[in-house]
């Protein structure tokens, strides 16, 4: 399914123009491409970068192709591929591990019928094991675009949040 | 400059302030290992194998980007640092693809010298090599990742000499690799198939696409008339594998080795050189007089010609539309050649030796070809030439000189110059000041366009007026040249571009130890071949005149247009935003 | 009973984060008033006095490395905030930022004034990103009454903060790193030398700082009657915020004065083990710091007494696991993390986690052999001798204080294959 998805992405004139702000608000300065990338990424409703787009910010940027897709590929927040509207980030790292991390993993798995990094047949989650970010008073925690979700230690918790998510 | 003192295993040494470990130790003859550092490139320091023990500090330091101090007590060859680099050897290996035997680097690769200078048994490590896919979609490069040791000088060579960034790192961790954008085959990418990287990488991950085979295979049917014509930054670097000093001038017994090997004909690219000289001479008179398009620029690099197409696409009416040096040979052996021997064209084969892998690509381009053949058939680079002579087992040092055939064997001295950076100038130049002026030269040297600064200019005097020429060399410099030209503000009327450094005898094709000083020896070299030939000037070779006289008629006459110019097509972009502008 | 103390939390719920005004009544900008009355050497004498080390986990004395960075002669040098608190286990900057985010702007300040910098950058993880809209609040309020911009305070200093975002990567944490990722690149480290005090963001000189080492600052310039020198034990002076989770009933940030026993840390402030279970093991420092059993609870947490354990302050996490994880769940976790950010760059580093990745899972496997425990001490010793930055380093030090102080557990037992 993602590949096609990949494959027939077009820019379209709103969806440049929406870019074209956001180069606008970096001061179209290729330094701040990480900064840009991630905002970019914002714009895009599953949460990636599309080639097109990459190669868009080449031109208006004047920056490397290869110097974007290496920002892409390195860092754990930007994606090649389509993820979700709602990535659902869970934390695999130690604290979390040991505040039984694995009922997250097993109950979101259950209940959306998906395994890590595949896509509900709606477009609605995806599940990403994903490292530490700094929410270890709340353990167990995932992290839904930006937002932190913590004490996660049933399956009515879980529930909850996930009725939240339209 | 500030002196400082160190020792390296006890051994007293001064050396320069700001010299690096590396450095210092090859002063006194110590090797410390390295893989990713080359000497004309900056320093990376990650391969972590130059590490070494330096007094006071509690890790390795890199001896490749470590600045010594004064009084600094370095040891390279400590239980501890000889450990670091067989760990380090061995991490490598598990990853690394090992089909030496069959390995276009084999021999001469420098994972293997480490292997063996650290006697690398066996290792306690599972294999872990992931055995990508090779990549094998164009005439010139072959890259394959599973050999690639990540050392990252192919990235450095594309972005620092070229700035054109083809290949890039991607990921991170165990997925760290060097690749291409979005993975795409390099000829789909910004790169223009120059080879730059192949010179530079210490494996078999990034080679020349291997002909060799091809040309045996035609050279043992007997129903196939061969022939070949070397380019002239061959002959002053194909003596580096068979160990004769750099810069060695080996033309006779080049000359030799590919009689031996069973070409009908060993023929000299410098005689195409000397018609590119006609033909182009002529042509830039002729757009001075008649206000064509200038400035004019050379057209015989085919990695530089690949950069105009796909880059400036809107400004090919500034490229020379005569062909290089191996295009006209080649339109020339398939057309005049049969003529005068009375040999079948059907039953020719024209091979072309060439310090450069875009000739590849260039050879196999559809307009090079007429009548169900391309004008030259095969190219093989330099370092397939060398394993083609090692292959039949020669003896290439004790090999007697040898002459080339006629008719297309005789190039003049400015022909021979093309190898260097500068050369295609000055070989023009000799011709179009004696054409425009109708007097002839007091020096045939053209000095103030020799040289190997990225952008070089000089005036020149035509008697009645002057004009202004600029020769560049690498796309990097190539690239300012060209901006000023879409800004309008460029006012050079010739300009000489060659995508390597150095010119072709820095070419993608040659040999692999090719640095900066090398380069030096080799262009000497050639100037010293133009200085010996009695001929100096390509309007003075018989064999051109006689081919003007019996074939060609002029230079830009209609049969000259036919054969001997080409045209060229700009690129499509392979993302292209121009729908967005419209209203 | 509370150990905890209030020196840097001082402003910790007493004012409205969103407002300058706020700060201000409650003594905020009066550091920066009194600084720049004073010259850069003496600020960071001030601050070496209070023997402070960098809070980051490198534990650089910063006094030294301000007057470092004030004698070198350039102009536009550069500050950094290091915000990309990514070590697990570690959230004490996040509390800083959420709690106190003008004095972190004030503290910026004041160091582009100690050391001649015309520019401060915030690089701030992109897992922290609810908490930009904060910042930037207090970046521009911070202008609007004249803290940054030109002459500020009529002294002739200029100074301008930027807030760069992470993008999900540990290893810019590491100062080179983060450098690459405000130049727009991959953040993968940069070799040194050059050291980043002299060509650093753009080829500037650069003075990089933690949150919190930053965040003292301002507390240290007001602190006249040397409130902060009567906290601490021995070298280690003054107080420290530390995060402990895990197992414990109560995690969360202390601030401690150095000299709390690890026994007081773990039962009285953080409540104790879960269903007062045996500990397994504490980590002190974050995935990169090494490990012990229960036998530390009794020592003070100072620098020296932990190095005399075999342990570090590092970030000021303390990792705390019940006996429901086994010391090889501990690792492969530990393992995981570092093999998903080591950045790949160099051999050691790559490599090495490569496989000892693989060794710990033939080890929760059972089929581990000699030579596989011979193979993980020598690439864990060498990605410590030759990786080119810290993640490399210190990657293998849970792993290494392991194998010295749970040594049975990598025993092959005598009933499985022999290597």
């Amino acid at each position: 399914m993602s590949l096609s998805l990949i494959k027939s992405y077009v820019l379209t004139k709103e969806m440049a123009t929406k870019i074209d702000l956001v180069l606008a608000a970096h001061e179209h300065d290729g330094s701040q491409l990480v900064g840009i990338l991630l905002d970019i990424q914002e714009l895009i409703p599953n949460h990636y970068i599309p080639e097109e787009i990459a190669y868009y910010l080449a031109e208006k940027l004047d920056v490397k192709i290869t110097n974007i897709y290496d920002c892409i590929t390195f860092y754990s927040s930007l994606a090649t591929t389509p993820r979700a509207k709602y990535p659902i980030q869970i934390c695999n790292s130690i604290v979390c591990k040991v505040n039984q991390n694995d009922t997250i993993f097993t109950t979101l798995k259950e209940i959306l019928g998906i395994d890590l990094n595949e896509v509900t047949y709606d477009g609605r989650f995806t599940l990403e094991s994903v490292a530490c970010f700094g929410a270890c008073d709340m353990a167990p925690a995932v992290r839904i675009n930006g937002k932190v979700y913590g004490y996660l230690t049933s399956r009515a918790k879980i529930e909850n949040l996930l009725s939240e998510l339209i | 400059m500030e002196i400082v003192n160190v020792k390296i295993n006890n051994i007293p040494l001064k050396v320069e302030k700001g010299t690096k470990i590396l450095e210092a130790a090859k002063k006194i003859n110590i090797d410390i290992p390295h893989l990713c550092y080359h000497p004309d490139q900056s320093i990376k320091a990650h391969c972590r194998i130059c590490t070494v023990e330096v007094v006071g500090s509690r890790r390795l330091l890199a001896a490749c980007s470590t600045e010594v101090w004064e009084g600094m007590e370095i040891h390279t060859d400590t239980k501890l640092v000889r450990d670091t680099q067989v760990g380090i050897l061995e991490l490598i290996l598990a990853t690394h693809e090992q089909n030496c035997l069959t390995c276009s680097r084999n021999q001469n690769c420098d994972l293997q010298k480490l292997c063996s200078r650290f006697n690398v048994l066996n290792s306690n490590l599972p294999d872990v090599t992931e055995h990508l896919p090779i990549h094998d979609t164009n005439p010139s490069i072959i890259r394959d990742p599973a050999k690639c040791v990540k050392c990252g000088r192919c990235v450095k060579a594309c972005k620092e000499i070229q700035g054109i960034s083809a290949l890039t790192y991607a990921g991170r961790s165990d997925k760290f690799a060097i690749t291409t954008a979005y993975n795409k085959p390099m000829e789909e990418t910004d790169c223009i198939l120059c080879g730059q990287c192949s010179v530079v990488c210490p494996t078999g991950a990034i080679v020349e696409k291997d002909d060799t085979q091809k040309v045996l295979d035609v050279l043992q049917n007997p129903k196939k008339h061969v022939i070949v014509q070397v380019a002239p930054s061959v002959r002053v670097a194909l003596g580096d594998a068979f160990g004769l000093p750099k810069g060695t001038i080996v033309t006779g017994q080049m000359v030799t080795a590919l009689k031996m090997l069973g070409f009908d004909r060993v023929f000299d690219t410098n005689f195409g050189a000397d018609l590119t000289i006609m033909e182009e001479g002529t042509e830039l008179l002729s757009r001075i007089k008649n206000n064509g398009t200038l400035p004019m620029i050379t057209s015989c690099s085919s990695g530089w010609v690949n950069y105009m197409e796909k880059n400036y696409g809107d400004y090919l009416e500034h490229l020379s539309s005569t062909k290089s040096p191996q295009q006209i040979f080649g339109a020339v052996s398939k057309t005049y050649y049969p003529e005068q021997s009375g040999i079948d064209v059907n039953d020719i084969v024209t091979v072309s030796i060439m310090p450069c892998t875009a000739k590849k690509f260039e050879a196999a381009r559809p307009e090079h070809g007429r009548n169900g053949h391309q004008d030259v058939d095969i190219v093989l680079t330099t370092r397939e030439l060398t394993k083609l002579i090692k292959y039949v087992g020669l003896n290439f040092e004790s090999l007697p000189e040898g002459q080339f055939d006629s008719p297309l064997g005789s190039g003049t001295g400015a022909a021979v110059i093309f190898g260097n950076t500068g050369g295609v100038m000055e070989a023009a130049l000799r011709t179009v000041y004696e054409k425009y002026t109708g007097k002839e030269l007091n020096s045939v040297e053209f000095q103030e366009v020799r040289g190997l600064e990225g952008i070089r200019e000089a005036i020149i005097d035509l008697g009645n007026t002057k004009i202004k020429v600029a020769i560049a060399h690498t796309i990097a410099s190539a690239k300012v040249i060209m901006e000023t030209i879409k800004a309008g503000t460029c006012d050079y009327t010739f300009i000489e571009i060659m995508a390597c450094p150095g010119g072709c005898i820095g070419g993608g094709g040659q040999p692999i130890k090719t640095t900066t000083d090398v380069k030096q020896l080799r262009m000497d070299a050639l100037y010293d071949i133009d200085k010996k030939n009695p001929l100096r000037k390509s309007h003075e070779n018989p064999d051109i005149i006689r081919i003007y006289k019996d074939f060609l008629g002029e230079p830009l006459s209609e049969k000259s247009h036919t054969l001997l110019h080409t045209e060229y097509h700009k690129v499509k972009k392979s993302h292209d935003f121009s729908y967005l502008k419209t209203e | 009973m509370s150990k905890t103390v209030s020196f840097i939390t001082k402003n910790f719920g007493k004012y409205d984060v969103s407002s300058i005004g706020s700060y201000m009544e409650c003594g905020g900008f009066d550091a920066l008033k009194k600084a720049i009355t004073l010259s850069g050497e003496e600020i960071a004498d001030i601050v070496a006095a209070a023997k402070i080390k960098g809070r980051g986990g490198a534990g650089y004395d910063m006094g030294r490395k301000l007057a470092q960075a004030k004698s070198v002669i350039a102009e536009k040098k550069v500050v950094i905030c290091n915000a990309d608190e990514g070590e697990p286990c570690t959230f004490k900057d996040r509390t800083l930022l959420e709690n106190d985010p003008f004095n972190l702007i004030e503290s910026m300040i004041i160091t582009g004034y100690t050391v001649d910098a015309e520019d401060g950058y915030i690089y701030l993880r992109e897992e922290y990103c609810h908490l930009r809209p904060l910042l930037l609040n207090a970046i521009r309020q911070a202008k609007t009454y004249g803290f940054l911009g030109t002459n500020i305070l009529g002294k002739g200093f200029n100074f301008e903060i930027h807030l760069y975002s992470g993008a999900g990567a540990y290893v810019c944490g590491e100062g080179t790193a983060l450098i690459e990722s405000i130049e727009g690149k991959a953040g993968r480290p940069r070799m040194k030398p050059p050291f980043i005090k002299q060509c650093g963001l753009y080829n500037r000189p650069t003075c990089v700082n933690n949150v919190e080492s930053l965040s003292l600052l301002s507390h240290i310039l007001l602190d006249d009657n040397k409130e902060y020198q009567t906290y601490g034990m021995g070298d280690s002076i003054g107080t420290k915020l530390i995060s402990v989770a895990g197992n414990v009933r109560n995690p969360g940030v202390f601030e401690i004065p150095f000299g709390t026993t690890v026994r007081e840390i773990v039962y009285d402030l953080a409540g104790g083990i879960d269903e007062d279970r045996p500990i397994r093991l504490l980590q002190f420092g974050g995935a990169s710091g090494k490990i012990a059993s229960s036998k530390i609870l009794d020592t003070p947490y100072t620098y020296e007494d932990l190095k005399r354990s075999g342990v570090t302050v590092g970030s000021g996490a303390i990792l705390v696991i019940d006996d429901r994880t086994s010391l090889i769940e501990f690792l492969q976790s530990t393992q995981e993390f570092f093999s998903h950010e080591s950045c790949g760059q160099c051999t050691p580093c790559r490599e090495g986690n490569r496989h000892i990745k693989l060794f710990l899972q033939k080890l929760a496997d059972g089929t581990h052999t000699e030579k596989d425990i011979t193979s993980m001490k020598k690439i864990a010793k060498l990605m410590a001798m030759s990786s080119l930055c810290g993640l490399g380093e210190t990657a293998q030090s849970a792993l290494v204080s392991a194998m010295n102080q749970f040594e049975d557990v990598f025993h092959v037992k005598s009933s499985e294959v022999q290597g």
